[in-house]
């Protein structure tokens, strides 16, 4: 017996795989053409699935912001934020954000995953609670763990669920945090908001929204499910990250709790880690300048989807719930979904190809995100592919 | 579910977890949830949400670690079933 035999059933499953979908651990971007085209495999490559909601990753004036961070700074802090690693970058950011969000105070972590290791495993800790949806994405059950408080799980969007744990924790008498996300990351599906907040209250419970996928996306000014709501006053934490409508890496938490600044001398996620690179500090701080002058990105976004969205449900794909840039196709068979992905790769068409665990409800996602970058004629050619390959499937089912 | 009997609770358990196991498989007290019942983490969270609207108790997460045979689950219940 060795420390490798616990993968062996990966090592299957990864065989298994390669057998009927001979591409899905081949996808190398070999050249990036812009936003959302890429080179793979020698050929030209529409990228519908990279969470480049605004298109914002090719932007000349953050490309910019970026060199000229590298040229003067250098290439990497080479330091935590708590020794030599907090640049005058990343205290502008912090100001920029909770200017943003009116919110007193921000704190940028290294990633959005860090982000949520930082704050959820130390925010919450012995003797304390927390409910989190049961579609919460990895890094938030992850920093639940970390923390060692009490992690219950509601049922996916389930206000009901989620007002039944917390009226059978209420004589514990502890602190209680729900933890719900603004979009969620598979099927693109909102929480429903005003309702959570009106539990949240009544049981005097605290709230934090996971914003990573609706930053840009939703909400007037951009700041996500909760502005959109109009209950951003209610909730006591958002978390989000730079690496989607931001198109740079990196992650934030904001809040009106002056408290929140302690947070970074309690967090090992925070002071074990070094911090962003001024590069991506500048571009960061120059991509959420230009989303707050550029309205029409927002727009363009949901014309996008919305067109996707349509022609998916005309193809009769079971699509997710509601309309937003995650637009998933839910497959009951894992066949049919690696025909479909590899079909539209073959089209010229990239999307992500999710499987159980990682799903809800254990089903297979032909998981694409739209993008603000998106041309009409790109969009042409991602209806025009699924059009393709949906009618090959159902010929080959037909045989 | 009324009471907090060891054997009600066993049955009651048992009932659930039939329904993801092959008819022919015995479920007895030293039953492996993982090794003999080959449960994935999706089946596991699916008899999770089932068995807290069975028995009206909320499960930490936390305490599925410590779960590996249905007499663990049982007696988990039993503690939860208590003080809630």
């Amino acid at each position: 017996m060795t420390i490798f035999d616990k993968f062996q059933q990966l090592a299957e499953a990864r065989k298994e795989m390669e057998q009927c979908c001979n591409h899905f651990f081949n996808i190398v971007m070999q050249k990036i053409v812009s936003g959302t085209e890429a080179i793979v495999d020698g050929r030209p490559m529409i990228l519908a699935g990279s969470n480049n909601y605004l298109g914002l990753s090719f932007d000349a004036d953050c490309i910019e912001a970026a060199c000229d961070a590298a040229r003067k700074e250098g290439t990497g802090t080479t330091g935590s934020r708590m020794a030599n690693g907090t640049f005058s970058g990343h205290l502008a950011l912090e100001r920029e954000l909770a200017e943003f969000f009116i919110c007193q105070e921000a704190i940028v972590f290294s990633t959005g995953y860090v982000a949520n290791l930082a704050m959820l495993s130390t925010l919450m800790g012995a003797g304390e609670i927390i409910l989190l949806d049961a579609d919460c994405h990895a890094s938030i059950y992850d920093g639940c763990r970390m923390g060692g408080a009490e992690i219950h799980r509601f049922r996916h969007n389930d206000v009901q669920n989620l007002e039944k744990r917390l009226r059978r924790l209420e004589k514990r008498n502890a602190n209680v945090l729900i933890v719900v996300e603004g979009l969620y990351s598979m099927l693109g599906d909102r929480a429903p908001l005003a309702d959570i907040v009106s539990v949240k209250e009544k049981y005097g419970a605290y709230l934090l929204v996971d914003e990573a996928h609706s930053l840009g996306v939703l909400g007037a000014n951009g700041r996500g499910l909760a502005e959109e709501t109009g209950v951003a006053s209610s909730v006591d934490f958002v978390v989000g990250t730079f690496s989607k409508s931001l198109g740079a890496i990196g992650g934030f938490c904001v809040s009106n709790h002056p408290e929140l600044n302690l947070v970074r001398y309690a967090s090992r996620p925070y002071v074990f880690t070094a911090s962003s690179s001024p590069s991506v500090i500048a571009s960061t701080r120059k991509a959420l300048e230009i989303m707050q002058t550029r309205p029409d990105l927002q727009q363009r976004l949901w014309d996008n989807a919305d067109r996707l969205y349509k022609k998916l449900q005309e193809l009769d794909f079971a699509t997710g719930p509601e309309l937003s840039p995650i637009i998933a196709v839910q497959l009951e068979d894992k066949d049919e979904a690696f025909a479909l992905w590899s079909g539209l790769i073959e089209q010229g068409v990239y999307v992500n190809l999710v499987f159980p665990p990682a799903t809800p409800d254990g089903s297979y996602l032909l998981r694409s995100s739209v993008s603000a970058g998106h041309t009409p004629e790109q969009m042409d050619r991602i209806c025009q592919a699924f059009t393709t390959v949906k009618e090959a499937t159902a010929t080959a089912k037909s045989v | 579910m009324k009471g907090n009997e060891y054997d009600d609770i066993f049955q009651e358990l048992k009932k659930t977890l039939v329904s993801f196991v092959p008819p022919e498989q015995d479920i007895h007290e030293n039953t492996d949830l993982v090794a003999d019942l080959d449960l994935d983490s999706l089946k596991v969270m699916k008899i999770l949400e089932l068995v807290e609207d069975r028995f009206d108790i909320s499960i930490p997460l936390n305490i599925m670690p410590d779960v590996r045979t249905v007499k663990d689950f049982v007696l988990q219940i039993q503690e939860l079933n208590g003080d809630e």
